[in-house]
């Protein structure tokens, strides 16, 4: 049954990595959902964070041909119950829904909005939150009017202990994991 | 210790101290630079001037397929580097060490849709184990030294490393260190011997084990360390397409080839045995036919380098990630000195009901018509299955794997995975370059030899000696085979007319021989083979002759058709 994977991939900094990786879900003609990338707590090695809707068997391999290719340093796979993931969402809306009636203070309060600017024309609001919380307050902000909105992809932490580093140090002393 | 030259004469020197002795290439505009500072060169390095690209690569695989070192290739950018495409794919589907050097634009004309630019890092990412783009001289060394490192290690595959013209002209201090491995890449892993006990107590145990190898047994050279082990367990042994040669076909343990078009007794009897031990292969589906009827009362063992192809295919009752001649010499110690006779000789009887309804009018046909499986075995009984043969893609290939006894170690040189028709030709030049204390004989359709016919004249420029038997059946002749069995004979463009090829290799120089009759078959393969140069023997043989047994698709490898 497919479901939801997070896919964390640590790889060195080169040129050409997130192609590297796409490829592998192209060829397989699987959908990415969601990615992001940037530089994990280890110097010159980055993270991406890949979510995909899959079955089991087919992350396994994923993953494990992932982890073939040569800049990759480690890679796994983990359900959406073995971390802790968010999204970020900006969404730009017209000034005037703060001189309107209605409630507009009531959602940025119950949602707990941080307000990142106000400008003459227009307000920046921030949210993080599930997926879910997001499309919540999209439904709710929608109506004032969104001149602008944007949501990153999912960055996840996994709950298991085991660090990077400690898998640096398997590796180093020749002990592999199959995943 | 280091020197002040241009990135061209770094490149050549890279090669160098990695051993290369031999090239195959072919000029153009952004790899001017390379080809300058080769001509420096000439004496060290044989550079093979290729007709097209495309035999370049083919015949730098079947120079690492038979020397065991890296093949080496130069292209110049674009379209030169775009035709390295097939084979790239071929060596990595194929495993084999390759290491390309493409010349590229400057640097600041990247992405400009510049003269003869292409992605050509972008184009060959999927279809090499790794690549990158060098911009400056100073990272030329490196990115050579990673190159040979990567393509030959732990499961080998082709590298592509592209250089722009500016980093060939530019000045470099030139240093060269080999690459003795980084963070990201462990080829070989370090050997799970809680694992190697599993195994080895799941074939103590067993009764009808059966060993399955393939081209991971030549790769990692295990060749003897797996006779030993089959030897002293006593399991029958078959082989993948790319595994031929690395058993002995002649030894009592082995039963023969593997798959769709392979021998009736292995294909039938991987449904009986109750332990498969799988060692540098990768459950191909030429091989398990139908996967979900694949050995399913069966025990599985897989060994192999690559960690992916653990239960990639077939679920492994003990996977173990590991090099196949320290696996096998490993777990030698750990059997227990058997035979399993009864389970033997089951493969005997099946195999002798393969001679009766296939082998037998195959070699022996009582008609007039010569039969691709008569030449192919009095060539096998002439050089005792000892000389190199490499086959294109068709009939003729899976007759010859077939019928030919493979009796050496990396005798066999084929295009397995990607079937690449074409492959033939070139790779039989770099195969007798790699070896050349080797008699090569190149098996070719009528169909594979006019895709890639245009090195004959790399064969008459390098003088290379190369034995060239063309099996010509006036069809493409597999695909005229299923349109037969499964396309109601609609023979769609499958027909096809041909030139006088004994013409055209007398105009390259090539002395040539064209018969018909079996009367001629004999002389003729001893003609051939004891010419002293390059020579053609075409072989007209039955038109409409099908490839039997088969495994169609969708159907179990138990299902394997004799007719």
């Amino acid at each position: 049954m497919a479901q939801t994977y997070n896919i964390s991939i640590f790889t060195e900094n080169t040129v050409g990595m997130l192609n590297r990786i796409t490829i592998i879900f192209t060829r397989r003609h699987i959908n990415i959902e969601s990615i992001t990338a940037s530089e994990s707590e280890i110097k010159g090695i980055h993270r991406y964070t890949i979510v995909v809707n899959i079955e089991l068997e087919q992350v396994k391999k994923v993953v494990a041909q992932i982890e073939k290719q040569i800049e990759v340093v480690k890679a796994f796979y983990h359900p959406d119950e073995e971390v802790i993931y968010q999204e970020l969402a900006l969404f730009k809306l017209p000034m005037e829904i703060f001189i309107q009636e209605g409630g507009v203070e009531r959602t940025i309060r119950a949602h707990h909005i941080r307000v990142l600017t106000m400008e003459k024309e227009f307000v920046v609001l921030e949210k993080t939150g599930r997926p879910e919380e997001l499309n919540l307050l999209y439904n709710e902000l929608k109506p004032y009017g969104l001149l602008e909105f944007v949501r990153s992809g999912r960055i996840a932490v996994t709950k298991p202990m085991k660090t990077l580093e400690e898998y640096l140090t398997d590796l180093r002393s020749g002990i592999v994991f199959n995943g | 210790m280091s020197e002040n030259i241009r990135g061209a004469e770094a490149v050549m020197k890279s090669l160098v101290a990695e051993g290369v002795t031999t090239i195959f290439g072919y000029p153009g505009g952004a790899i001017m630079p390379i080809y300058d500072a080769l001509y420096d060169f000439k004496d060290t390095v044989n550079h093979i001037l290729v007709r097209h690209e495309q035999g370049a690569i083919h015949a730098a695989q079947g120079f690492a397929r038979t020397s065991k070192k890296v093949g080496v290739c130069f292209a110049t950018s674009g379209p030169g580097a775009t035709n390295l495409i097939t084979g790239l794919a071929d060596a990595m589907i194929d495993s084999t060490p390759v290491v390309c050097i493409t010349g590229q634009v400057h640097s600041h004309l990247l992405g400009t849709d510049a003269f003869q630019e292409t992605d050509v890092i972008g184009i060959s990412m999927p279809v090499t184990k790794w690549n990158i783009q060098v911009t400056k001289a100073e990272d030329i060394a490196d990115a050579i030294a990673r190159a040979f490192y990567i393509a030959k290690s732990g499961r080998p595959g082709p590298v592509l490393v592209d250089i722009t013209k500016d980093a060939q002209f530019g000045m470099t201090d030139y240093r060269y260190e080999k690459c003795l491995g980084f963070r990201s890449y462990v080829p070989v892993p370090k050997l799970n011997y809680d694992k190697l006990n599993e195994a080895a107590s799941l074939i103590n145990l067993a009764q009808k084990p059966y060993l399955l190898i393939g081209q991971g047994i030549l790769l990692s050279e295990a060749e003897q360390e797996l006779q030993a082990f089959a030897e002293k367990a006593g399991i029958p042994v078959a082989s993948t397409l790319l595994g031929l040669g690395a058993f002995p076909a002649d030894h009592p343990l082995y039963v023969g080839y593997l798959g769709m078009h392979g021998n009736y007794a292995p294909n039938v009897l991987t449904n009986e045995c109750d332990l498969l031990i799988a060692v540098g292969m990768r459950f191909d589906d030429r091989v398990t036919g139908d996967v979900s009827r694949y050995a399913k009362q069966a025990k599985v063992i897989h060994i192999d380098i690559d960690s992916s192809e653990l239960n990639k295919i077939v679920k492994a009752t003990v996977g173990i990630h590991a090099d196949a001649k320290e696996a096998l010499a490993e777990l030698t110690k750990l059997v227990q000195t058997n035979a399993h006779s009864e389970w033997l000789d089951k493969f005997r009887t099946l195999e002798k009901k393969e001679y009766k309804e296939v082998v037998k009018n195959a070699i022996e046909p009582t008609d007039d018509h010569l039969r691709m499986a008569e030449v192919v075995r009095f060539l096998s009984d002439k050089t005792e299955g000892k000389a190199t043969i490499v086959t294109d893609v068709g009939q003729h290939q899976m007759i010859t794997s077939r019928y030919y006894q493979y009796n050496r170690p990396n005798g066999n040189i084929t295009s397995g995975g990607l079937g690449t028709m074409g492959f033939a030709l070139p790779a039989a030049i770099g195969a007798k370059l790699g070896d050349p204390s080797q008699t090569v004989v190149a098996i070719i359709g009528d169909g594979g030899f006019q895709m890639t016919i245009q090195e004959l004249g790399t064969i008459l420029q390098a003088k290379i000696d190369i034995k060239i038997m063309i099996l010509n059946n006036n069809f493409l002749g597999m695909v005229r085979q299923w349109q037969q069995l499964f396309f109601d004979r609609r023979y769609s463009f499958t027909e096809i007319v041909n030139p006088e090829f004994t013409q055209i290799a007398g105009a390259y120089g090539i002395k040539a021989l064209k018969i018909n009759n079996r009367n001629q078959l004999r002389a003729s393969i001893e003609t051939m083979l004891n010419h002293p140069k390059a020579y053609l023997l075409e072989v007209v043989v039955e038109k409409e002759e099908n490839v039997f047994p088969m495994v169609e698709t969708g159907a179990s490898v138990s299902e394997i058709r004799l007719k």
